[in-house]
């Protein structure tokens, strides 16, 4: 969720229950206008928040005006003092991908795995050391890739390359909201070239240039509700429980947020 | 003419309120000299600019040979039909004389500031201006009127846009036409002119302007609307509005005055299908603030406040809010509101708003309610707890040879639930998926549901009736699984300060039987609170207050065994000694006791069973303690000490950091002894068969050879034998 609005927002996805404390919320306001400044972010989002055993992770990211740039992750433990994380690599996922159970809280922790690597003599048993930075940077980009959302109309595409917000955006109607063919992943799109040619023909190229929602598998993984009468639409994920996203139809707020524990509903398909 | 601006002011268009002035200065110069006119063209050679150049300078001097080109201009242009009264003037003869003649003159009678430079420069900046399009031109019209009086900026503009036309694109043509057409059409009266000039033949160009502007006109024949009118409304918008970079959002702008049309007439029309659930949530949460006027009278009021079931939500809100958890001021208020008809309409002795489950359809709001002494609801929904009795009595009175084998399953005994108030029961819960819908009660849990809750994972709908699929099969439909996962959530997480809870004064102790068990326990009236810090550094200061369920499903142990010897007395001999058998192996389940501390809950892997926080590190002297569950992630506990209040809020699962796995099936089950009468027999192989044949024929002939020793007599018959 954007900075400039973060009050707000944070009202509107109260109902999943998990948002901030005041003095969270009161230190999240003073210290992003200031990273802002740092960091000569074009917008600043307040992620969201990562639950771990001792601390919570705090993480907030910049975007420059390409708002399909790669983003610049920030963490905080207390929401004043914040770190810059690596940008995350496929090693790294890789990597971590082996870690499992709950985030400690603390940056410099350490897990610990054994593989089996094959050395010259034959397989050893090697101790890998993943430090729990690697595991926050790989867990914040898995969640970006697969359950960002952005409506779609607010950001269209320029012929000169750079996405940029969309001014005109006056927000998706009533009937749109409730499909999950009007939100998109905000990430570079993975599946658009797979679509048929009658497909295509039918998509506007400045704003259908990212994949939607509605072919997410296992198709269901989205929970789409309206709040508040018709208020209000908010997505939850299931691939991802803790992700959620908001909507009042027919204005501009949109935003998502994480608060959970990090980890991956790998047991969807039986919960459906 | 200051008439003619003033309404066109609005415009983004000044031409047309301008082009409509020069018409009258048109006619007032024809009227005055319509003679001086011809002659008066030959001077005015130089350059087309020079004509709106001309009405730059002041006005007395230019003004009689500015008079002269709009005579030529209207002369030919009275000669036009009366419709395009203006384009007739845009013949290319005279503007092509004037062009020569006015360009010296004008550049000597030039008072304007705006463009110092020489007639021809000028005419390119014209052309320049606007071939950058429509807006500029009238931007730079607009802009240099401004500087001038009216009167010669509307002649500007009468000559700006015409020396665009004389260009060569037609689409400068067109646009001038534009501009005059809309005036004209507007200020036909005005624009009309004596057709007393001589006539010239309408050209090429002229055709071809009109057919232009014709189809620019045309209605289309989906919308009604027509380009130029769009066009000219697009513009108008842009003007008022002057977007920064409006030429990235032109289309955007475009389709929005398209949309506008429509908005008032078809507003009820469309929006009022998708408002419909918005303003009936509003109506029903309307109702809520409204309950409390209808009883008015004190003694009621004073009632309500003395017998007060209802808990203070707002106060336990603010304290989680503290914690980071909570739903948000007003729709914990709407909560408040929808407990408190809750409590109005049933007899309810205590209530509490237990939390929040989410669904992927919809949401659950559970309040945990005790109804008071004698006034409890019957369960309206029996649940059918179906013992299969095998058929074995059944079947006793059948003959014994006909008799079908007898199976040796014996459904296991069907564990009773528990009573009401007590164990798993202890509390009814009513839930409501938003405040203002109309609560409903949740049936008591039994024991096989809580069994088999544990061995799945199932998301809620938000429906009470949906049925769970699953293996093992769910007893029950949704309602049973949220009122299961809702019994496991309060005995795994339910806790208090040490000390807030204590035992009630014993009555007989019984050492074996389970039932006498503690499980009543009551407020303690002497806490004196506990510091925060201790609650926070320290799990033992917390207890459990809510019965651990045991792994049968029940808090209190129930012993099929003891229940199960009286029938057996109809049963066979048989199976009364393997439920002999049986009774040594079943060991009566213990949990720990009521009121257990929480440190001593197991971990998950290395992870502790909970964390514990203080509100906030930057004011600790104020700050409260923080509980949250690292089994049932969502479920959180606070106190200041002398409070406290549990809350949920999540989808209603356990945590587990392996994946999920269905349990796998039971084996095929023996169901019958297996024995020469059952087992079926395999078809004996060839050699079998063989060797088998060959042996009946040895024994044959041995029977044979016996016979045929002892009578030999009887041979005959032995042929009659074979």
């Amino acid at each position: 969720m954007d900075a400039e609005s973060l009050l707000l927002s944070l009202e509107l996805v109260s109902g999943s229950g998990q948002g901030l404390s005041p003095d969270r919320r009161a230190s999240l306001l003073t210290s992003l206008t200031l990273v802002k400044r740092d960091y000569r972010f074009d917008r600043v989002l307040f992620w969201g928040r990562i639950l771990g055993l001792v601390s919570d992770y705090y993480i907030a990211q910049g975007l420059s005006e390409d708002q399909l740039a790669p983003r610049k992750t920030l963490y905080s433990l207390n929401c004043m003092e914040w770190s810059l994380l690596p940008p995350a690599t496929e090693e790294m996922v890789a990597q971590t991908s082996v870690v499992k159970g709950r985030f400690m809280g603390d940056p410099s922790h350490e897990y610990e795995h054994t593989e089996l690597q094959k050395m010259n003599e034959g397989e050893e048993e090697v101790v890998v050391q993943i430090k729990e930075e690697t595991r926050l940077v790989s867990v914040i980009d898995q969640i970006d890739k697969a359950v960002a959302v952005i409506p779609r109309g607010a950001l269209f595409k320029t012929p000169f390359g750079p996405i940029h917000v969309n001014r005109t955006f006056e927000g998706l109607s009533l009937s749109e909201a409730k499909q999950l063919s009007s939100y998109f992943h905000f990430r570079e799109p993975v599946q658009l070239k797979n679509k048929t040619l009658l497909e295509k023909a039918d998509l506007d190229p400045s704003l259908d240039f990212m994949d939607s929602l509605e072919h997410d598998i296992p198709k269901g993984s989205w929970s789409i509700q309206m709040e508040k009468g018709n208020a209000l639409v908010v997505l939850r994920s299931l691939l991802w429980p803790g992700l959620t996203f908001f909507h009042a139809p027919r204005s501009k707020n949109c935003g998502y947020i994480y608060v959970g524990t990090g980890e991956k509903n790998i047991d969807l398909p039986f919960m459906l | 003419m200051e008439d003619l601006t003033s309404p066109k002011q609005e415009k983004a268009n000044q031409d047309p309120g301008e082009a409509g002035r020069p018409w009258e200065e048109i006619t007032a110069a024809s009227s005055q000299s319509p003679e001086s006119g011809l002659s008066e063209p030959l001077e005015l050679e130089h350059g087309l600019e020079t004509g709106p150049q001309l009405r730059r300078s002041p006005p007395q001097s230019p003004q009689s040979r500015a008079s002269t080109p709009l005579d030529d201009l209207t002369g030919p242009g009275t000669s036009s039909p009366p419709s395009l009264p203006q384009e007739g003037s845009y013949t290319p003869s005279s503007p092509a004389l004037t062009r020569q003649d006015l360009a010296v003159p004008w550049q000597s009678g030039k008072t304007s500031s705006v463009n110092p430079e020489a007639g021809t420069p000028h005419f390119h900046h014209l052309e320049q201006s606007s071939d950058k399009g429509e807006l500029t031109a009238s931007q730079t019209c607009q802009s240099e009127g401004t500087t001038f009086q009216q009167s010669l900026q509307t002649k500007h503009h009468l000559y700006g846009p015409e020396d665009v036309t004389y260009n060569n694109s037609k689409q400068k043509e067109l646009r001038f036409n534009i501009f005059e057409e809309e005036d004209s059409n507007s200020n036909y009266d005005l624009g009309h002119t004596e057709p007393g000039v001589s006539e010239v033949a309408p050209s090429m160009l002229e055709i071809a302007i009109q057919s232009a502007k014709a189809y620019l006109l045309k209605t289309s024949s989906k919308s009604g609307l027509n380009l130029y009118d769009h066009l000219s409304d697009v513009l108008t918008k842009v003007l008022d509005e002057r977007p920064e970079n409006a030429v990235d959002i032109i289309e955007s702008i475009s389709q929005d005055v398209k949309m506008a049309h429509f908005r008032k007439k078809l507003d009820t029309l469309q929006n009022e299908n998708e408002m419909l659930p918005t303003y009936e949530i509003a109506e029903k949460q309307r109702a809520l603030f409204l309950q409390g006027n209808l009883e008015g009278a004190d003694q009621e009021l004073e009632d309500e406040i003395a017998e007060n079931a209802l808990p203070n939500v707002m106060e336990s809100a603010f304290y989680f809010e503290q914690a980071g958890v909570g739903l948000g001021t007003d729709e914990t208020y709407r909560i408040f509101l929808a407990l408190k008809q809750l409590t109005d309409t049933h007899p309810i002795q205590r209530c509490r708003f237990w939390g929040k489950i989410l669904g992927v359809e919809m949401n659950y709001i559970v309040a945990e309610v005790e109804f008071r002494e004698g006034e409890d609801e019957e369960d309206v929904e029996e649940e059918e707890v179906t013992e299969e009795r095998d058929d074995a009595d059944s079947e006793a009175d059948e003959n014994d040879e006909d008799e079908l084998p007898r199976t040796f399953y014996k459904t296991p005994q069907a564990i009773p639930k528990e009573e009401n108030r007590t164990g798993a029961n202890k509390y009814v819960y009513f839930v409501c998926n938003e405040p203002g819908r109309p609560w409903v009660k949740l049936p008591s849990v039994t024991p096989a549901q809580i069994v088999t809750a544990r061995k799945i994972k199932k998301f809620f709908t938000g429906r009470l009736d949906t049925p769970i699929i699953s293996y093992p099969p769910f007893p029950g439909n949704e309602s049973n699984y949220l009122r299961a996962q809702i019994a496991r959530i309060s005995a795994g997480t339910h806790v208090s300060p040490l000390g807030f809870y204590q035992f009630g004064e014993e009555e007989g102790e019984e050492e074996e039987e389970v039932e006498g068990r503690r499980d009543s326990f009551e407020e303690n009236p002497d806490f004196e609170g506990i510091q925060v810090i201790e609650l926070v550094e320290s799990l033992s200061n917390w207890v459990h207050h809510v019965q651990h369920i045991l792994s049968q499903g029940r808090c209190n142990w129930f012993n099929p065994i003891q229940k199960s010897e009286e029938e057996e007395e109809e049963e066979d001999e048989e199976k009364e000694e393997e439920k002999g058998e049986e009774t040594d192996y079943i060991e009566q389940e213990v949990g720990p006791p009521l009121l257990t501390p929480i440190s001593e809950d197991l971990e998950i892997q290395n992870i502790p069973p909970w964390t514990t926080r203080l509100s906030s590190n930057l004011i600790p002297q104020y700050a409260i303690a923080v509980l949250r569950s690292n089994l049932w992630p969502g479920a959180y506990a606070f106190s200041n000490g002398k409070k406290f209040e549990n809350f949920y809020i999540g989808w209603g699962h356990k945590y587990s950091p392996d994946n999920y796995t269905p349990p796998a099936l039971p084996p095929v089950y023996q169901e019958y002894p297996s024995g020469a009468e059952i087992t079926e027999m395999d078809d004996p192989t060839v050699e079998e068969e063989q060797a088998f044949k060959a042996a009946q024929e040895a024994a044959v002939l041995s029977a044979e050879e016996n016979e045929e020793t002892e009578d030999d007599e009887e041979e005959e018959d032995d042929y009659d034998q074979e």
